[in-house]
């Protein structure tokens, strides 16, 4: 069977070939002249838009795509510019970004980490693109953020609501303008307070990584603090679609109030089977049993329907405001898509104008001058009001919205409505705080 | 050559002058043009999943291919390899050599584990049981060994394992001196680095990870060869043909499909730990029950049994899932900008469900073609057009029989 045939030219032969092999890549160690990882060269610029286009939280990414598509619009001087007409800082001219036209490419998350990392890999690698954006998904947006710090490129985080995104994973290269579970609890636990008391028995269903995780930690120590009792927390993993086998051990554990640390896919199917059981028509321990949905948003009232009438949550930002940069923005949103930007949309839309702006103010596309730009940046016209980037941790600080389901909505739209703007006094905190610690930001990395 | 014959020699070679090409052979389209902007996949992401998933997928054909047992859980190994490596890099240093052998020794442990339990089995029966043992894996990973509030976090969860600037690195540093996290390198040529070419409109991107991957990958091509030929493959094929008549003969074969087993698995290990070295994070995902549908897929793809089918199925697979998927509708008028602007509407509705978030469903078109029309898999296809246009060779000798 085996043929040994060493001879003395053939061995010199194949290991010559096999030298050169070897020898091919490690001669050329050199990396290019660029000044800093895929530096625009030419008349364009290339971000790069990473969202899930399939999974639990496909509909946030849809939306979120349409907003980045309308910010890449207004920038290159198309429509009618949204919200960069009420932005407070007046760099952007609608000529691109320091007169580079924007281009984008798109990729799919599918809502995990590995595979939202080898889009953006690819994005940075084969596309060229500067600046990765995106994520519906904390793990994910901490999964890409740290590519990015690795790559040298700039992550400007989508939604992502986890404490982790700036707090024991935040990196230099990341920014978020999104708030997080630590600002919902502070938002809403005194609203629950006015609304349910101080006597109750809460049981948490959490979706089963970070932000789940930080979420359920936030709103607890909330709670607690204001005399509530927490019964149990149960976890769930992110791909469930069917939550009875969860719902079920609810209605006999005592508890009165059911928080759902769910979104997207996952809140719709959850807060349906929690109604379906029965739980909001429940009277326990002599009180209604109530829901709460600490993160909410209009595309899962949307698709919950009838189920989240009356369910209080927390939000980024709802359509419904009436100052000026939101008014911009819905009227361009609606007159280009049909309908009103959901709170994803408003985020990537924010983020996306924050990044060109930071780029026209340090005059570069370096990711260490856009993270100086953007770093205790201080802005208003884009929605939340008064905004803060802090540079401790690169957390946008804003006011937050505490929702309600609305009873009687007057349009397939307007299903919610706010019943509290919590000042971003009342949900700011230390940078050190117990539930942000033990990350290190490190330095910016310009690849 | 190397105890190869002459025709095994000769595919040697052909793999390895595609792995060593492989920047110019996939970057066929000038940059800047449309058609690079989606068609090149010469870029250092891409070609290391063509050969690391190539190593995975040799290795799952010596399981498979020679003995016929279909294993369902291998992206465990893959994973546990992975997870491995990348605990070396936060424990040890950033060297990929030992992160690389400590994933292929875990991964071989946890073959020769879950192998003698499920060889116990054959058939559909093995399939199952892996398939079984491997979600258990998955659900580990994924929650009971993920929850960073528990005292023993192993795999970090949906989040996925990853460095961090306060992990010890004993024989390295935790931070470099400008505060960044060290890269993976092979004896301090980082995986990262790579040389750009410009030669005309074209641009070729040497990379490091790349030809370190490549290098791996043939050395696993050369053994797998070996194997093929050695009398322990004969034994194996045996086993495939029939193994109740060797039973009969007073033989017992199970040792020699533990052995094949914990081979394939230490393939597996080896394939995560490079999948770690090029990019160190770990997430559970890839251990997933899909993750192993596709290894399955790639090879019945290739063409099971054959020595070069495991390679151009995943390479196959590989590339239309990164290419596919990245295809947005923005891209689509831009190519079918030439039609009339109704049809225009009207063909880029229809492609939009096969691009994009799409490409599971042209993925599995293309897979139902390639098992109907072409049973071999890709390999058969070569066959089948050298056989129509080459010189009429002794046929019998040329003709490596797929199996299935």
């Amino acid at each position: 069977m085996s043929t040994s045939n060493f001879t003395r030219r053939g061995v010199l032969k194949s290991g010559a070939i096999a030298g050169a092999g070897v020898a091919l890549p490690t001669i050329f160690t050199a990396s290019s002249a660029a000044a800093y990882m895929n530096e625009p060269t030419g008349s364009t610029v290339t971000f790069g838009f990473n969202v899930p286009q399939t999974g639990a939280y496909a509909d946030e990414g849809a939306d979120e795509l349409r907003a980045y598509e309308l910010a890449v619009e207004h920038l290159n001087g198309g429509g009618d510019a949204g919200m960069m007409n009420t932005f407070s800082s007046k760099a952007l001219k609608g000529n691109g970004i320091l007169g580079k036209k924007v281009e984008f490419v798109t990729g799919d998350t599918q809502t995990k980490s590995d595979a939202a990392r080898a889009s953006a890999k690819s994005m940075i690698e084969k596309d060229g693109a500067v600046m990765i954006t995106g994520g519906s998904s904390s793990g994910v947006a901490i999964a890409v953020q740290g590519l990015c710090q690795e790559a040298g490129v700039i992550f400007m985080a989508g939604l992502t609501h986890s404490n982790d995104t700036t707090g024991k994973d935040k990196k230099a290269n990341g920014f978020r303008h999104f708030f997080n579970g630590y600002m919902s609890a502070a938002a809403l636990a005194p609203v629950l307070k006015n609304l349910y008391g101080t006597d109750r028995n809460a049981y948490h269903l959490t979706a089963d990584y970070t932000w789940g995780w930080t979420q359920e930690e936030s709103i607890a120590a909330a709670t607690e603090a204001m005399g509530w009792n927490t019964v149990n927390k149960v976890r769930t993993p992110l791909a469930s679609t069917d939550f009875s086998s969860y719902i079920a051990p609810v209605l006999n554990s005592g508890a009165d109030v059911l928080v759902l640390n769910h979104y997207g896919g996952n809140m719709v199917n959850s807060l349906t089977n929690a109604v379906q059981f029965g739980l909001r028509d429940k009277v326990v321990n002599g009180k209604n049993f109530e829901i709460v949905v600490p993160l909410y948003s209009r595309l899962m009232a949307k698709g919950a329907g009838e189920n989240v009438k009356g369910i209080h949550g927390s939000t980024n930002w709802h359509w419904s405001l009436t100052d000026e940069g939101s008014k911009a923005f819905v009227k361009s949103f609606g007159e280009k898509y049909g309908f009103p930007p959901s709170q994803a949309a408003h985020t990537v839309y924010c983020q996306t104008m924050l990044y060109a702006d930071a780029a026209e103010r340090a005059g570069t596309f370096n990711p260490c001058g856009i993270a100086e730009a953007l770093e205790g940046f201080e802005f208003d016209g884009l929605g939340n009001g008064p905004t803060l980037y802090r540079a401790d941790d690169h957390q946008c600080f804003k006011d937050v919205l505490v929702v309600r389901g609305k009873e009687n909505p007057t349009s397939e739209f307007d299903l919610l409505e706010v019943v509290e703007v919590t000042p971003r006094g009342q949900v700011e905190y230390a940078p050190d705080h117990p539930m942000f610690a033990g990350g290190n930001l490190g330095t910016c990395n310009a690849g | 050559m190397l105890g190869l014959n002459k025709k095994d020699t000769l595919l040697f070679w052909i793999v390895a002058g595609m792995a060593l090409l492989a920047p110019f052979l996939l970057n066929p389209f000038p940059e800047g043009s449309s058609l690079a902007q989606m068609f090149n996949a010469g870029y250092p992401d891409l070609m290391q999943r063509f050969v690391i998933f190539g190593i995975l997928v040799i290795g799952f054909n010596i399981l498979f291919g020679l003995t016929g047992y279909l294993s369902f859980g291998h992206a465990a190994f893959l994973g546990i390899g992975s997870y491995s490596a990348v605990w070396m890099f936060k424990l040890v240093g950033m060297n990929v050599i030992p992160a690389i052998l400590l994933a292929m020794i875990v991964s071989g442990i946890f073959a020769l584990l879950i192998g003698y339990v499920s060889l116990r089995r054959s058939g559909i029966y093995f399939s199952i049981l892996t398939l079984a043992i491997a979600q258990m894996c998955y659900n580990m990973a994924y929650s009971v060994l993920g929850n960073p509030a528990s005292n023993f976090n192993l795999t970090n969860g949906e989040t996925g394992l990853q460095l961090s600037l306060d992990d010890a690195r004993v024989l390295g540093e935790s931070v470099t001196a400008d505060g960044a996290l060290p890269v993976t390198n092979f004896f301090g040529l980082a995986m990262r680095s790579s040389y750009q070419m410009d030669v005309g409109g074209w641009l070729f991107t040497f990379n490091v990870g790349y030809y370190l991957s490549a290098i791996i990958m043939l050395i696993s091509f050369y053994v797998s060869i070996r194997i093929f030929r050695s009398p322990f493959g004969m034994m194996l094929r045996a086993v495939k043909s029939n193994q109740q008549r060797m039973n009969y003969t007073g033989l017992n074969t199970r040792p020699y499909i533990l052995a094949a087993f914990v081979i394939s698995g230490i393939y597996a290990g080896l394939a995560g730990g490079l999948l770690s070295s090029m990019d160190p994070l770990a997430g559970a995902e890839r251990m997933h029950w899909t993750a192993s549908g596709e290894i399955v897929i790639m090879a019945i793809l290739g063409g099971v049994g054959t020595l070069i089918g495991p390679v151009l199925g995943a390479g196959f697979n590989e590339y239309f899932k990164n290419i596919l998927s990245k295809i947005n509708d923005q891209v689509l008028h831009d190519w079918l900008a030439f039609m009339p602007d109704g049809i225009e509407n009207a063909m880029v509705g229809f492609l939009h469900y096969f691009v994009g978030k799409g490409w599971h469903l042209t993925l599995g078109i293309m897979f139902m073609l390639v098992i109907i029309f072409l049973p071999g898999g890709l390999v058969e296809g070569g066959q089948r057009i050298a056989n129509k246009f080459g010189r009429k060779k002794n046929s019998d000798e040329t003709k490596q029989t797929p199996a299935e």
